[in-house]
C-alpha cells in the first residue's frame, strides 16, 4: 500500500481546486448526460492540449490531452471535436475563453489546461471544464505529480470530466487484469496479465509454464485471486500485485476454482471439488478459515456475492442443467431465478446491486446478459458464437467480457479477444490487448 | 587400417562379455525404439514396452467419450474401463492419473467441475472393479486442453472425454 503512494505520488490540492470552482448549477442549458437511457447521442467535447511555457511541458501537454481524449471517445458518451478544427490557441485560453470560436466548431465542452515544472520537479497540472453554451466553467482542479505519472493524471481527469457530465464515478483510473493468450488450441499457453484499463503499462504477471484461469481483482487492496494449474495441482492462489509474492488459499484436498472476493475484500468465495462434486466454499482471508456454504451433489461453481455481502448467487446444474441460484449466505436454501430459454452461469453482481450479469448458451450461440437479482427485466447485451465471463466497470455502467471466434478444422482461428460494452448494450467494442486475451476483470477506482 | 579394424572387433568381443544376455536385448530394443522414432522412416511401428503408455494406448485404449453436458458411462467406455483395470492388475508399480475434460461449448467454471465428475466417473468405475483407489488420482482441464482444435460436433465429441495416463514404471 504504502509503495503504490510512494509511486504514485499526488495530491489533490483541495485549496487550489476551491480557488478554480465557478459551479454553475443555475445554467439553464447545461452541458450533461442521462446515461441510463438507452441510445445516447455523444456529446461534442473539445480537449485542448494542455498548455505549458516550456518545450518539455507542452509536450507532456499534449500526450495528457490525448489520453483524456481517447478515454472520452471510449466510453462512447463524448465526441472529441477534431483538433484541427480549433480555431483559439491554448496560450490565450488562459487570459479569456473566446466561446464563440467554440461553439462555431460545435463544441459543447471545452476542456483547457496547463502544465508547469515545479522547482523540486514534481509537475502542477491543472485542467478547467467549460460549458461552452453556457459560458460557465463546469469544474477545475490541479494536481502535482512526478513526471512519469502524467497517464494516470490524465485519467483522473478524464474521470472528473466523465462524472462532472455525466453524474457517475468514472472508469478511466482503473485497471484489468486478464490472461493472455497464445499457441495452439490444444497446448495453449496462459499467462496471467494487467493493464491500464486503456492497454497502456502491460505487464505479465506469471511465465506460461503453468495453466492459469479466471483471475479477479480485490476490492480493496491490490491483490489478485486467480486459478493456476501449478504443479499439476489446480488451486486457487492469492497473489500480491505489488510484491509478487502468491499463496495457495486453504489446504483443500482436490481441486478449488472459481474464486471471487466478497465486495468487502475479506472473503473469498469458491468451488472445491472433490469425488466428483463441485460445492462452494467461503474462505475468511483473516483467519484462512473456510466454511462450505453448498452441500448438494450437483455443480455448484461461479459464485458471486451482492455488494452487502449478504447473499450469494451462483452456478447450478441442480434442476439438471446450468443455471443461476441466488441464496442467503446464513441459509443454504436456494432459490433459482433464470428462466430464460437455454443454459445460464457466471453470474456476477453488479457493484450497484440492481443487476446480475451472465453468461447465457442458447441454440449454439452465448450471449452477456444481466437481469435483476429476483430474475425480471432479462436483456441481451452481446452475442457470437463464444461470448463468457463478464466483468463489472467499478460504477456497474459497463462490462467487459471475452469472445472467442470458431475454431478451423486444421486448428485456425479461435481467437479469443476482450470487449466491452455499455451497460445500454451499446458501444461494443475490443479491448485493445498486444496479443490474445480472456478472462477479463476489472479493477475498483485505484486508491 | 587392418589394425583399426582388429582393434574395434576387440573392443567390441570384450564389450558383449561383460553383459548379461537378458539386459542386453531389453536395451537394445529400447535404443532402437528411439532411433526408429526420430527417424520417422519407414520402419515398421516397434512394440511398445509392456506397461508403458504407448502399450496402454496402443493395447487397452486411453480414452472414453461422454456425451453433452453428461458424466455418463456408455457400454463402450465400460469395455474400454474393464480394459483398463485388468491392464492395472497386470503392472502393478503403474498408477493413473485420470484427466477429465470438455468440450468448448461451455463456460471455463462450470466446464471445471463436469470435467472432475467426468474423470471421477470413471476413477470410481475402475475401483469398482478391483483397482486401489490410491492408484488413482483425478484431474479436470474443463474445456482448456482440448485433444481436437475445431468448432465440430465431430472435434466436440472427441474433446469431451476423460483420458487415462500411465505414471511410475511397471513392476512386471
Amino acid at each position: 500500500m504504502k509503495n503504490i503512494m510512494n509511486r504514485l505520488t499526488f495530491w489533490i490540492a483541495s485549496k487550489i481546486f476551491l480557488a478554480f470552482t465557478f459551479y454553475s448549477f443555475f445554467a439553464c442549458a447545461e452541458v450533461r448526460i442521462d446515461i441510463t437511457r438507452g441510445v445516447v447521442s455523444p456529446i461534442p467535447v473539445a480537449i485542448t492540449e494542455f498548455y505549458g511555457s516550456s518545450m518539455q511541458e507542452r509536450q507532456v501537454g499534449a500526450d495528457i490531452a490525448q489520453v483524456i481524449t481517447s478515454d472520452l471517445e471510449s466510453s462512447g458518451l463524448f465526441k472529441p471535436v477534431d483538433k484541427k478544427a480549433f480555431l483559439q490557441q491554448p496560450e490565450s485560453l488562459n487570459s479569456k475563453i473566446e466561446f464563440n470560436d467554440w461553439r462555431v466548431i460545435n463544441a459543447q465542452a471545452l476542456v483547457s489546461g496547463n502544465v508547469k515544472r515545479q522547482d523540486d520537479g514534481r509537475l502542477r497540472v491543472e485542467f478547467r471544464l467549460w460549458d461552452v453554451v453556457a459560458e460557465t466553467q463546469m469544474t477545475g482542479l490541479a494536481y502535482f505529480t512526478k513526471t512519469d505519472n502524467w497517464r494516470r493524471v490524465s485519467h483522473i481527469i478524464a474521470d472528473a470530466i466523465y462524472k462532472r457530465i455525466t453524474g457517475e464515478t468514472g472508469i478511466f483510473d482503473t485497471r484489468i487484469v486478464y490472461i493472455a493468450e497464445s499457441g495452439p488450441q490444444t497446448r495453449r499457453i496462459t499467462r496471467l496479465a494487467i493493464m491500464d484499463q486503456d492497454g497502456a503499462n502491460q505487464r505479465f504477471l506469471t511465465d506460461g509454464q503453468a495453466l492459469v484461469l479466471t483471475p479477479r481483482f480485490s476490492p480493496t487492496t491490490q491483490e489478485i485471486t486467480y486459478l493456476s494449474f501449478f504443479n499439476d495441482a489446480p488451486r486457487v492462489y492469492l497473489f500480491n500485485i505489488e510484491t509478487g509474492r502468491q499463496e495457495i488459499l486453504g489446504t483443500f484436498k482436490g481441486m478449488t476454482f472459481a474464486p471471487r472476493f466478497t465486495p468487502d475484500g475479506n472473503e473469498v468465495l469458491m468451488s472445491h471439488a472433490e469425488n466428483g462434486n463441485s460445492d462452494i466454499y467461503l474462505m475468511d482471508l483473516r483467519t484462512r478459515r473456510a466454511r462450505r456454504i453448498t452441500r448438494h451433489p450437483a455443480i455448484d461453481t461461479s459464485p458471486s456475492a451482492s455488494p452487502d455481502g449478504k447473499r450469494i448467487v451462483f452456478n447450478s446444474d441442480r434442476g439438471g442443467s446450468p443455471q443461476i441460484y441466488i441464496m442467503s449466505r446464513s441459509d443454504s436454501d436456494a432459490k433459482r431465478i433464470s428462466f430464460g430459454k437455454g443454459r445460464y452461469s457466471t453470474p456476477v453482481w453488479s457493484p450497484r446491486g440492481d443487476l446480475i450479469a451472465f453468461t447465457r448458451q442458447y441454440k449454439g450461440r452465448f450471449f452477456i446478459g444481466v437481469m435483476r437479482p429476483d430474475g425480471s427485466g432479462e436483456r441481451m447485451l452481446s452475442e457470437s458464437f463464444l461470448d463468457e465471463g463478464p466483468t463489472w466497470s467499478p460504477n456497474g455502467r459497463v462490462l467487459m467480457f471475452f469472445r472467442k471466434k470458431r475454431t478451423e478444422r486444421g486448428g485456425g482461428g479461435g481467437e479469443s479477444y476482450i470487449f466491452s460494452v455499455d451497460l445500454t448494450g451499446h458501444n461494443l467494442r475490443r479491448v485493445v490487448t498486444p496479443g490474445e486475451a480472456a478472462h477479463p476483470a476489472w479493477s475498483p477506482l485505484l486508491p | 587400417m587392418k589394425l583399426k579394424v582388429l582393434s574395434l572387433l576387440a573392443a567390441l568381443s570384450i564389450v558383449a562379455g561383460c553383459e548379461t544376455p537378458s539386459e542386453g536385448t531389453g536395451s537394445t530394443a529400447g535404443s532402437g525404439d528411439a532411433a526408429t522414432s526420430s527417424s520417422g522412416g519407414t520402419a515398421p511401428a516397434p512394440a511398445a514396452v509392456p506397461g508403458s503408455q504407448q502399450d496402454f494406448v496402443v493395447n487397452v485404449g486411453d480414452r472414453v467419450f461422454f456425451g453433452t453436458n453428461k458424466a455418463d458411462l456408455n457400454s463402450e467406455s465400460i469395455s474400454t474401463l474393464k480394459k483398463q483395470a485388468a491392464w492395472m492388475t497386470k503392472h502393478n508399480g503403474v498408477n493413473l492419473v485420470i484427466e477429465g475434460h470438455c468440450d468448448e461449448r461451455g463456460t471455463t467454471e462450470y466446464n471445471l467441475g463436469l470435467g472432475e465428475r467426468r474423470a471421477n466417473a470413471v476413477k470410481d468405475y475402475l475401483i469398482s472393479v478391483g483397482v486401489a483407489a490410491s492408484r488413482v488420482k483425478t484431474i479436470s482441464y474443463g474445456k482448456s486442453r482440448p485433444a481436437v482444435p475445431g468448432s465440430t460436433d465431430w472435434a466436440w465429441s472427441q474433446n469431451r472425454r476423460s483420458v487415462s495416463l500411465v505414471k511410475g514404471v511397471s513392476a512386471n
